[in-house]
């Protein structure tokens, strides 16, 4: 008799099936390419914004080169720590090098949503000294997936 | 020989090795961190030190203050804040039964924040590094100790 023809075992093999479904579905969700992100932000966007049509580049481009200083002294802009093309090397304070943030030079960059969350959270106090909106959000993310 | 006297006898053994060890490694060798959640999350910003280089209260005074890390919010999800402190106090400078080269001057109840703080790291660099090598684009800022030592990733301060 086969280990899955008893009604334990069919039991077992739904559970294992089951599992397996939920662990893939996590990574999947923990590892939503960038068009999904950019997409997620739309939808937050559009919830609070009925006129929005959809991102910009080009407003991307302005804010990432712009220099608000209203955050921390040592970080007036995204330049700071990027430097002013996405497709350089960058350096943080602590004298680390970052990564282009192009995706074309750091295709994996933006896989993953938590992450991308983390760092908008941290970087836009840093620069902004607040949150960012999902368009500059998604802004930003379209122009540097044409980068 | 008597059970006992054999007993003390390897004990004697096993502590003169590990002093001879201790010898052989007096240089500036610390134990390269392998945590891949550490080196993930505190390597992202700056470089990954090595949790001997400051005692345990250090390291839970900067895991429990991570949304002002140094004037940045590096805070992280409580799971990720309880690995990473739970790995840096367990190989903090105090953490063994004999204290690390970092603790000199230092007691159990200091909590540096910054090892460029502690009486040993001012000590080794005062006389040897110059200010101006401060001031140098390239050097940045203190925290950056691969601008002069180039293998620090792999815990090797010795002199470059």
């Amino acid at each position: 008799m086969s280990t899955f023809s008893t009604i334990y075992g069919r039991l077992l093999l739904i559970a294992i099936l089951t599992t397996g479904q939920m662990v893939s579905l996590s990574g999947l969700v923990a590892a939503a390419p960038l068009q999904e992100n950019i997409a997620r932000y739309a939808a937050e966007e559009k919830a609070g914004n009925k006129g929005f049509i959809a991102f910009s580049a080009e407003r991307g481009r302005t804010l990432f080169l712009s220099r608000p200083a209203t955050g921390k002294p040592d970080t007036p802009s995204c330049t700071s720590c990027h430097t002013d093309t996405p497709l350089a090397v960058g350096l943080t304070r602590a004298g680390k090098e970052i990564a282009p943030m192009a995706l074309s030079m750091t295709p994996d960059r933006y896989g993953d949503d938590k992450k991308l969350e983390k760092w908008f959270r941290r970087n836009c106090k840093s620069v902004l000294g607040r949150v960012c909106t999902p368009l500059e959000k998604g802004d930003f993310l379209t122009f540097m997936s044409t980068q | 020989m008597s059970d006992r006297s054999k007993v003390y006898l390897t004990a004697a053994t096993a502590a003169a090795m590990v002093l001879v060890s201790t010898v052989v490694q007096a240089d500036e060798r610390y134990r390269p961190v392998k945590d891949p959640v550490v080196i993930e999350e505190c390597g992202a910003c700056h470089m990954v030190f090595q949790p001997q280089m400051l005692p345990k209260k250090s390291w839970v005074k900067i895991m429990d203050t991570l949304n002002n890390h140094f004037g940045e919010d590096a805070s992280l999800d409580l799971k990720l804040v309880r690995h990473i402190k739970e790995y840096h106090v367990n190989n903090a400078a105090n953490s063994r039964w004999l204290n690390g080269k970092f603790m000199r001057g230092l007691s159990d109840d200091s909590a540096p924040l910054r090892i460029t703080e502690t009486p040993r790291w001012i000590r080794e660099h005062k006389r040897e590094v110059p200010q101006r090598a401060w001031s140098d684009p390239k050097v940045r800022s203190k925290a950056n100790c691969r601008a002069c030592h180039k293998r620090a990733n792999q815990g090797n301060y010795d002199d470059d």
